[in-house]
């Protein structure tokens, strides 16, 4: 798997959905993307304060039109507690990398400078590598990994994003799915 | 009280006041058959699997109440995937219980093992996997429930076998309370808001058509619907699914619409200002090429599922609530605007002075010029005397031959189209057919749950020769449980539809659709299955056999109807076409065949 260094396309969309926190939901989550056709961009899936519920994040590449169809499906879904879809602009969000740097000794300290540039950590050293950790938001774990891809990348994985509301929106794109009618744009 | 896993589940169903389960054992589901013997609920026991699920959806139709079916695990359960996606596609009301095989061998590969949740996950509107002998009351309260209101649908419980063994001290839920379904809570209460606009655009289109669909049947809005219809005075069109939601036999009515329904009503809608969509979902079997469909027409679409609203036509109105609830709430919007209840019942309402009632358009121009469609445009056929029999005569002595509150149920193909248009559909839950799924095979095991749900009505199933091989083992389990359908077996010894499009869209040339029509030998075949089985050759014979098959009460009847294998349903909207390209009848020189 190959993911493409982008994760800002204007056709991203970010679908937040708390669920029951119960067997078989991420794939009946998963299979209303599926049966479409949609390829899922990232996602992310943790138990939210609440023990009974979980949050599902997703990040997925898709119209807007067919999306609309794909969240109100999702809400008929009976595990689906509620949705929101989050405009990039409107939502705070974070990611974490992992990666494993070759860093030979004359490398190894440009590395562990980019590393404290973007205020990530070094986990792990070994003689010819190190692993490093950094969470932030999408766009700076991309220009993170674009700046160590020189140096060779051993192993690199992220976690996919999740998100929450900004507190201060300032357009009106955050909305519930659950139970409305359409708006008549 | 200690009870079993078993005992548990068939005593939940009893709490549920089933009345009558479909099925078939097998070794999973072996525990739970054992309290069936010491049941008050009873148990029909069908010859493939499919059969027990489109039983149990003949009799959800009629009855308004869940069909239940119980089937075992692995090919058990996948027999009865055809049925559940039926039911689906056509918001039926379906429980079924499959057997598992025991926790502790689940995804080890077992004898007859099939993760039937993960196959039925996009076919049921929800499916459970019992993993605690203590859950049962609860998951079962869920899944009756769940398939019954919002938008009813099939469910399936899975129960494994191990659980069935286990014990568990009884209970059964008080209230809704008690069941764990966060996020399921269907609204039924139209917007106030919306219903309001909703009045408005009525009191002002010019051509306006109720749009009325199958979802009316399920919310028992039938009456409501009736009110609306006769006090605003406009027209109703009723699609294969809602067929009887209106009576045939109102002026207003204007039959069915679609690829096969007759001229007016695909013209009404096409050239309406105003359509008023109650519990219909613009599926492309009647809307034809969608940028195409109703291109002047304003939308207010009211339906209790909210993914349904702007899926095909985004309306101007939409409205997420229950069609009866709904269409309440706006007669009483449209009380509100000065057009009452009339005095009399089934009459036009007259507007009151000065209200926005009052300056409603008048809709006459509308209605002369859909009798003037009516009559310039009906469905046609022609019986020569001494000519091959036509499937339409069958149909029209049928209809007048039996009972007026007679329940049809249909396969899929043109005998099912035929049905539709031809029959008089003057009450409700009189129709039951397979619409969404298409599913061939569909009438033999539904007319026989719809008669075990209406044992008081005559029940006939209108079959073709293709369908009725596809189920007719069932008529053994009629025949073994007394179940007395009538079989109107439309035998053109072909694959008719399919046939049909070869004829028009294939340069003729007839790919794998004959079938003969005496291979089998189906009087014989019926007599076997211990039914009564009757042979008509020509239009002269139709009548006296149809009185023969309905004096007969204490076994299922079979007629093999030998029809004319060129008759073509018509009108046709060809697929992908425009509602306006569509054709009433056979080209010049085409209608002898």
């Amino acid at each position: 798997m190959t993911p493409p260094a982008r994760t800002s396309g204007a056709r991203h969309h970010i679908v937040s959905i708390l669920v029951e926190n119960k067997a078989g939901v991420l794939a009946r989550v998963a299979s209303l993307f599926a049966r479409r056709g949609y390829n899922i961009y990232s996602l992310a899936v943790a138990p939210t304060d609440d023990v009974k519920l979980s949050r599902i994040t997703i990040v997925v590449d898709v119209e807007s039109s067919p999306l609309e169809q794909i969240l109100r499906q999702l809400d008929k879904l009976i595990n689906v507690v509620d949705i929101f879809e989050l405009a990039p602009e409107d939502a705070t969000e974070r990611e974490m990398l992992l990666a494993t740097v070759s860093a030979t000794p004359e490398d190894r300290g440009q590395v562990i400078g980019l590393v404290g540039v973007f205020e990530g950590k070094i986990v792990d050293v070994g003689r010819e590598r190190i692993t490093v950790m950094l969470a932030g938001s999408p766009s700076k774990i991309d220009d993170f990994e674009n700046l160590i891809r020189p140096y060779g990348i051993v192993e690199l994985q992220r976690t996919g994003r999740v998100a929450l509301p900004k507190l201060e929106r300032r357009s009106s794109r955050l909305r519930s799915v659950a139970g409305g009618s359409p708006d008549p744009a | 009280m200690k009870l079993t896993g078993a005992q548990a589940l068939i005593k939940s169903l009893e709490m549920q006041k089933v009345e009558v389960i479909f099925g078939l054992p097998g070794g999973a589901i072996l525990p739970v058959y054992d309290p069936i013997i010491d049941s008050s609920i009873r148990h029909i026991l069908v010859r493939h699997e499919q059969g027990a699920g489109h039983m149990a959806e003949g009799y959800a139709h009629v009855t308004g109440r869940p069909g239940v079916a119980m089937v075992t695990s692995g090919p058990g359960a996948t027999n009865i995937v055809t049925p559940l996606a039926d039911a689906m596609m056509d918001s039926i009301p379906m429980v079924v219980i499959t057997g598992q095989v025991p926790t502790t061998a689940i995804g080890t590969d077992a004898f007859q093992e099939v993760a039937i949740t993960g196959v039925t996950m996009d076919i049921t509107k929800h499916n459970w996997l019992i993993t605690d002998v203590n859950d049962i009351p609860r998951v079962v309260s869920e899944a009756f429930h769940v398939a019954t209101t919002g938008r009813p649908g099939p469910v399936v419980v899975d129960f494994p076998k191990d659980i069935a063994n286990q014990t568990m001290d009884w209970y059964w839920p008080s209230s809704l309370d008690e069941l764990d379904l966060p996020g399921y809570h269907p609204q039924t209460t139209g917007d106030t808001a919306e219903v309001r606009r909703a009045a408005e655009l009525m009191l002002a289109a010019e051509r306006p058509v109720l749009y009325a669909g199958g979802g009316i049947l399920k919310a028992r809005g039938a009456e409501a619907l009736f009110e609306l219809a006769t006090r605003t005075g406009i027209p109703v069109v009723t699609t294969l699914m809602g067929r009887g939601t209106f009576p045939d036999s109102h002026p207003l009515c204007l039959g069915m619409p679609g690829m096969h329904g007759n001229y007016t009503a695909v013209t009404a809608m096409q050239k309406s200002d105003l359509l008023i969509a109650l519990g219909s979902r613009f599926d492309d079997r009647v809307t034809g090429k969608v940028s195409a469909f109703a291109p002047e027409a304003k939308i207010i679409h009211v339906d209790i599922d909210p993914a349904e609203l702007g899926k095909v036509r985004r309306p101007d109105v939409g409205i997420v609530g229950d069609a009866r609830i709904v269409i309440g709430q706006i007669l009483e919007a449209l009380s509100a605007s000065g057009l009452g209840a009339a005095p009399s019942h089934g009459a036009a309402a007259v507007p009151a002075p000065g209200t926005l009632a009052a300056s409603r358009p008048d809709l006459s121009p509308w209605l002369a010029q859909v009798r003037a469609w009516q009559e310039e445009f009906p469905l046609t056929y022609n019986q020569v005397e001494g000519g091959a029999l036509k499937p339409q005569y069958v149909l029209e002595q049928l209809r007048d031959m039996s009972p007026e509150d007679t329940i049809v149920a249909s396969g899929v193909g043109q005998h099912q189209m035929w049905a539709s248009q031809y029959w008089r559909f003057n009450h409700p839950y009189t129709w039951v057919n397979s619409g969404g799924a298409g599913t061939m095979g569909f009438a033999v095991p539904a007319a026989i749950g719809a008669k075990v749900g209406r044992p008081d009505k005559t029940v006939w199933a209108v079959d073709g020769d293709g369908c009725f091989q596809m189920t007719a083992q069932e008529l053994v389990t009629a025949s073994a449980e007394r179940i007395p359908v009538k079989i109107a077996i439309l035998n053109n010894a072909y694959l008719g539809m399919v046939r049909q499009w070869q004829e028009l869209f294939y340069a003729e040339r007839y790919s794998e659709v004959y079938l003969s029509p005496d291979l089998p030998d189906y009087v014989k075949w019926a007599e076997a299955m211990g039914c009564v089985g009757l042979k008509v050759e020509s239009a002269e014979e139709v009548a006296p056999a149809i009185e023969k098959a309905n004096g007969i009460d204490d076994r299922p009847v079979v007629i093999d109807f030998r029809t004319d294998a060129f008759e073509k349903v018509y009108p046709m909207v060809p697929a992908g076409s425009s509602n306006d390209d569509i054709i009433v009848g056979p080209a010049e020189g085409d209608g002898g065949r």
